[in-house]
């Protein structure tokens, strides 16, 4: 598990798509937190910024997980991964790691962003705790969010076509409740409703450090990566 | 050291083997020999525990692949058809990383440098693999194949690609390698085995059609010798007299490359050699030879002499049982 994660994370900086994910989540990253804090009001308020960065997520993060296991099918290196004596979830598992890694330190960095809300805003300082819960949250969704690329990318060994299809998914599970008003059916509404990743998503922007949201989040994560070892375990069987 | 029996492999209802057995010894050089789709690569990579398979056993060093799978993958390095790199890597990157991956337990750096030198690879350890010839790319293959020193060696197709000097070079390797490890590798091309291996297992149609010691294909494709005669003479009749000849089984013509002379291939009985009786005949008639020699052996033929012995046997039960 170690080696592929090392080995994994090394390529994102020996390769530019490192570098390219980290500019482009860095300049959307700042210019979302501009627009949505300081530009609009000069109030410390977050709750908008950290929902629009969920929506950029989207765009950003097939970045770094097209590749994970499409350019391994493409070069034939998995048959090194699938014949060493690594489990198939030692490899999944260090693949998932080492794009998480990446977002997360880059998400973490585009952090220091939040200086600008003590020093410049003029009414209150920003609330402490929604800062945190919300960006623990925006981890955790991130952290879905790389999985459900990683499951995509071990689909197909074409690094476009296993973009677009995370993009699909991910924007699947955000939008999966927003067209409930025209939805006459109760039980059907809750349940997208329960899906959803935004929707669950509200309380931490108002502070409120939701649990099972947590859970929900890494359940996700799971969910998509325990999906990929299965895929390979079927691929082997085939 | 390596134990098959039974192994089946189906997609579907195709099936890719059916019901393959064989053994390899320590120490033996094995080479897999077939066409292409043949189940060779099937082989090797159930073997290596990339795919598994419908029903059998496969056992690699007295353990059973799918009860202790990571200790299986453990005694082989497997170099695969195409060989499995990160062209971003510099050499000695990937090696190193293809140590960890295995969780060896000897001396990094010391191993390392050892593989470097034994594929030759010193010169361009860290050049970037995107940027190395094929032939360096196929040797940091096998490259990657020794690390860890595995008890056994599995190289699919090993020199498909190379040009002749290092097609030398990579058969002179595994014969070094033969020396202390145990290797399978598998070709299609037959002067390959016959250079190389002690052994030599014929698959076909995911069937195994002949298994034999590397000397005694070599004696079965001798058995009846086929021989392209060039000779100057009226084509009925010189057919005629070959035919007559004692220990000619056969003479057919191929056609003429020149007006006045013909070329003929002759088929002869297994250990008589009628090259002088031949030349006898021919000069009696004046019908002068102008030129002689023996027909390659090729795949093909070894295929056919081997499987059609298998053949022969069943068409004359056949026809045994007709007469009856």
């Amino acid at each position: 598990m170690l080696a592929v994660f090392k080995r994994d994370l090394a390529s994102y900086f020996t390769t530019p798509i490192g570098y390219v994910f980290m500019a482009i989540f860095l300049a959307v990253n700042g210019g979302v937190f501009s627009m949505f804090t300081l530009q609009a009001g000069l109030d410390s308020s977050v709750g908008s910024y950290f929902t629009a960065m969920i929506f950029a997520l989207t765009v950003v993060i097939p970045l770094l997980t097209m590749k994970s296991f499409s350019e391994e099918k493409k070069q034939r290196t998995e048959q090194l991964l699938m014949t060493s004596p690594i489990s198939l979830g030692g490899m999944v598992f260090g693949k998932f790691l080492a794009a998480y890694t990446v977002f997360a330190g880059t998400f973490l960095l585009g952090c220091l962003n939040f200086t600008a809300l003590y020093k410049f805003s003029y009414e209150d300082k920003p609330n402490g705790g929604v800062l945190l819960g919300s960006t623990v949250a925006v981890l955790l969704i991130g952290g879905a969010f790389v999985a459900i690329g990683i499951f995509v990318s071990s689909l197909t060994e074409n690094q476009f076509i296993a973009a677009i299809g995370t993009i699909a998914v991910m924007g699947l599970f955000l939008v999966v409740g927003f067209f409930n008003a025209y939805i006459p059916v109760a039980w059907l509404r809750e349940a997208l409703s329960w899906l959803s990743i935004y929707s669950r998503f509200g309380n931490f922007t108002y502070g409120i450090f939701d649990f099972n949201a947590i859970l929900y989040y890494a359940s996700i994560s799971f969910v998509f990566l325990f999906l990929t070892v299965r895929i390979y375990e079927k691929r082997r069987w085939a | 050291m390596i134990k098959i029996e039974n192994l089946t492999k189906r997609y579907g209802t195709k099936y890719a083997l059916s019901g393959i057995s064989f053994t390899v010894n320590k120490g033996e050089i094995v080479g897999f020999l077939g066409p292409n789709g043949a189940g060779k690569s099937t082989t090797m990579n159930i073997l290596t525990g990339y795919l598994s398979f419908t029903d059998g056993r496969v056992e690699v060093d007295g353990l059973d692949v799918l009860d202790f799978p990571a200790e299986a993958k453990k005694s082989i390095g497997y170099l695969p058809e195409q060989p499995p790199l990160y062209p971003e890597m510099t050499v000695t990157e990937y090696l190193n990383f293809v140590y960890d991956l295995k969780g060896c337990t000897l001396n990094k750096k010391k191993h390392i440098a050892e593989i470097l030198e034994v594929v030759k690879l010193t010169d361009v350890k860290n050049r970037v693999i995107a940027n190395l010839s094929k032939g360096y790319k196929q040797r940091v293959g096998i490259g990657q194949a020794l690390v860890g020193n595995p008890k056994v060696i599995i190289l699919d197709e090993p020199t498909v690609g190379l040009d002749p000097r290092q097609v030398v070079e990579i058969r002179n390797l595994i014969r070094t390698l033969g020396l202390d490890h145990t290797v399978i590798l598998s070709t299609h091309v037959l002067q390959e085995v016959q250079a190389v291996c002690d052994r030599i297992i014929i698959i076909n149609k995911g069937k195994i059609a002949a298994d034999r010691r590397t000397e005694d294909i070599a004696a079965a494709v001798a058995g009846n010798r086929r021989m392209s005669v060039k000779i100057c003479g009226p084509v009925k009749e010189v057919l005629q007299t070959l035919r007559g000849l004692p220990g000619i089984l056969s003479a057919e013509s191929v056609g003429n490359l020149d007006a006045d002379s013909t070329t003929y291939v002759v088929e002869c009985e297994n250990g008589i050699d009628v090259r002088k009786p031949l030349f006898a005949v021919l000069a009696r008639n004046n019908w002068p030879m102008l030129g002689l020699e023996a027909a390659d052996a090729n795949l093909e033929d070894v295929f056919l002499t081997l499987t059609e012995k298998t053949a022969d046997a069943r068409t004359k039960k056949k026809r045994g049982k007709a007469e009856k």
